[in-house]
């Protein structure tokens, strides 16, 4: 096949990826959109397949049958809440895979040098192999990291040590000395295995300090990162689909990068190299809950919700971790039927990655119409009668507006306390990531209902349905 | 215009339909995208495919086979479970 036969059947399948994503932007037509994109990498494929310098298919086939397995296993099997580890999973995989294409194609230059296969060696082909392995090494090591962090394996805190940023300076000037010497010894592949082994270091430290709230951010970036090392392998292999995909994904990750940041009012670099210190001197639990508390029962709140023309659940990590999304379902047919409105207000960084809780909902078959964003939902409180929080904390604490001080100060906030009544399901008043007390928890029109998410909702559907009778 | 420069303008142009596109995407759907275009991150299956099928040596093969398994595992698993993510944000009537 001629290679501009190849490169229109590239363009064709990239323009389906484009197609594709397209597609999501709607989601009657986003399962379409995923089947135009998973028919461009079809089309890539085959294509691929029919390269002359192809002598052999063992291998190829060995490795798309395991690799097919494994990832038809772990499509079926993950559960919803998990999904967050397999994006962190895939990101690395994808990672990993660019550190090995740009580590081939850096020995198959010494092997061809001088033959009519020959890649032209010139700085362009060594700078793209460093920045292909480089960015796949952070991205697999920092996968590796969110993921064990996502799975509590590792500390999800932002573990910290003296000289931190320090450290991580010096180890990226060294990775661009290795770089350098790539430039100037391009048919060597020593500076660039070395470079590997560097760079799969400062992946793990880029990752070690960021806590467990700010993993939608960690996600996200590390998913444009698996996205650029594809691109930057096709700048190494002269191959446009691979710089065409590579490219759009990059840019998904960063815009997604870019919403979560600005969900939480801080710069990308403070996420990442900030340190999220509470502020001396802010109000301290005690005085802030200090006798003001009320705690609730499922009865009561039953009979909040029985009469009450709309409700609004707000959703945290919490459901996830309770897997309460089913019960979740229970009580919104229940009040449904009950000729209740009930809408969902989702904050973008709720969970721990973009679109996280939406996911667990439509999972649980809520329709997404009731789906709310922040921006919807924020006006409409004032008219809640009840609004229901399962398992979140700092997205809903009212500080963000009314104290400049607070490490939260600016943080765009779900304005819950504005509904008549307020009902938090939460363990215990233990704070939450920003480890700030919340006045909310205090505020007249709040009620605590202490306990597992899922429980809690389990026994407010079962006292609403003798309620309702 | 030279080689470099005309690999360098696809990418240029690829990352501003990017922004473009994805910006349009709405929260609800933001997970369904990380996996998807996680997925689509799984094309440096043909970068692995060319190593794993050129077999230049042993190693560049080898390098070229476990690219290939773990380029496999996100295009198959990715769009598997984006599938099955969208599939139940399918309006049920």
């Amino acid at each position: 096949m001629s290679s501009g036969l190849v490169n229109i059947a590239y363009l064709i399948a990239a323009s389906l990826f484009i197609f594709g994503l397209k597609g999501l932007s709607h989601p009657r037509t986003a399962v379409r959109g995923n089947q135009l994109g998973a028919l461009g990498m079809l089309l890539a494929i085959v294509i691929t397949l029919l390269d002359q310098n192809i002598i052999g298919y063992e291998i190829i086939i060995a490795g798309v049958v395991i690799g097919g397995a494994i990832g038809v296993i772990l499509a079926v099997r993950i559960q919803m809440t998990a999904m967050p580890e397999l994006v962190a999973l895939f990101n690395g995989f994808g990672g990993l895979a660019s550190i090995l294409v740009a580590g081939a194609a850096l020995l198959e230059v010494s092997v061809l040098k001088g033959t009519a296969g020959a890649i032209a060696l010139n700085a362009q082909f060594s700078i793209s192999t460093f920045a292909s392995g480089l960015i796949g090494a952070v991205t697999f090591w920092g996968s590796l990291v969110a993921f064990g962090k996502l799975q509590g394996k590792v500390n999800d805190g932002a573990v910290r040590y003296p000289f931190d940023q320090a450290v991580k300076i010096i180890l990226a000037i060294i990775i661009l000395i290795f770089g350098y010497l790539m430039v100037v010894n391009p048919d060597s592949s020593i500076p660039y295995w070395v470079m590997i082994v560097l760079a799969s270091v400062l992946g793990i430290l880029f990752v070690i300090p960021i806590g467990g709230a700010d993993m939608p951010v960690v996600v996200a970036l590390l998913n444009s990162f698996s996205g650029l090392a594809a691109a930057a392998a096709g700048f190494v292999l002269f191959n446009s689909v691979l710089i065409v995909a590579g490219t759009l994904v990059g840019a998904s990750g960063i815009i997604l990068t870019i919403i979560m940041c600005k969900a939480m009012n801080r710069s990308l670099t403070n996420v990442l190299f900030g340190t999220f210190t509470v502020t001396e001197g802010g109000p301290s639990a005690d005085e802030v809950y200090g006798g003001k508390v009320k705690s609730t029962s499922a009865e009561e709140v039953a009979m909040l919700l029985e009469g009450a023309k709309r409700v609004c659940i707000v959703p945290g990590y919490g459901m996830a971790v309770a897997q309460a999304q089913h019960a979740v379902r229970e009580l919104f047919d229940l009040l449904e039927g009950n000729g209740t409105t009930v809408e969902f207000g989702v904050h973008p960084v709720a969970g721990r990655m973009p679109g996280h809780m939406n996911v667990l909902l439509a999972e649980a078959d809520i329709p997404y119409e009731r789906l709310k964003d922040m921006d919807e939902i924020n006006p409409n409180f004032k008219q809640i009668d009840v609004t229901i929080i399962i398992g979140a904390n700092d997205v809903v604490n009212p500080v963000a507006r009314t104290d400049p001080d607070s490490p939260i100060a600016g943080m765009p906030i779900l304005d819950v306390d504005y509904s008549k009544t307020v009902i938090v399901i939460k363990r215990s008043l233990s704070p939450g990531f920003a480890g700030i007390p919340n006045p909310l928890f205090a505020a007249d029109n709040a009620l605590m209902f202490f306990g597992d998410g899922k429980k809690a909702v389990e026994d407010m559907v079962k006292c609403l349905k003798e309620e309702i009778g | 215009m030279d080689s470099f420069a005309m690999v360098f303008t696809i990418f240029v142009l690829a990352a501003f339909i990017g922004f473009e596109v994805i910006a349009k995407v709405p929260p609800t759907l933001h997970t369904p995208l990380m996996s998807g275009s996680n997925a689509i991150s799984g094309i440096i299956l043909i970068g692995a495919i060319l190593s794993a099928g050129a077999q230049h040596t042993w190693l560049t093969a080898g390098l070229g086979f476990v690219a290939v398994v773990l380029a496999t595992i996100n295009v198959v698993g990715g769009f598997m479970v984006t599938n099955r993510m969208l599939s139940m944000f399918r309006r049920k009537d």
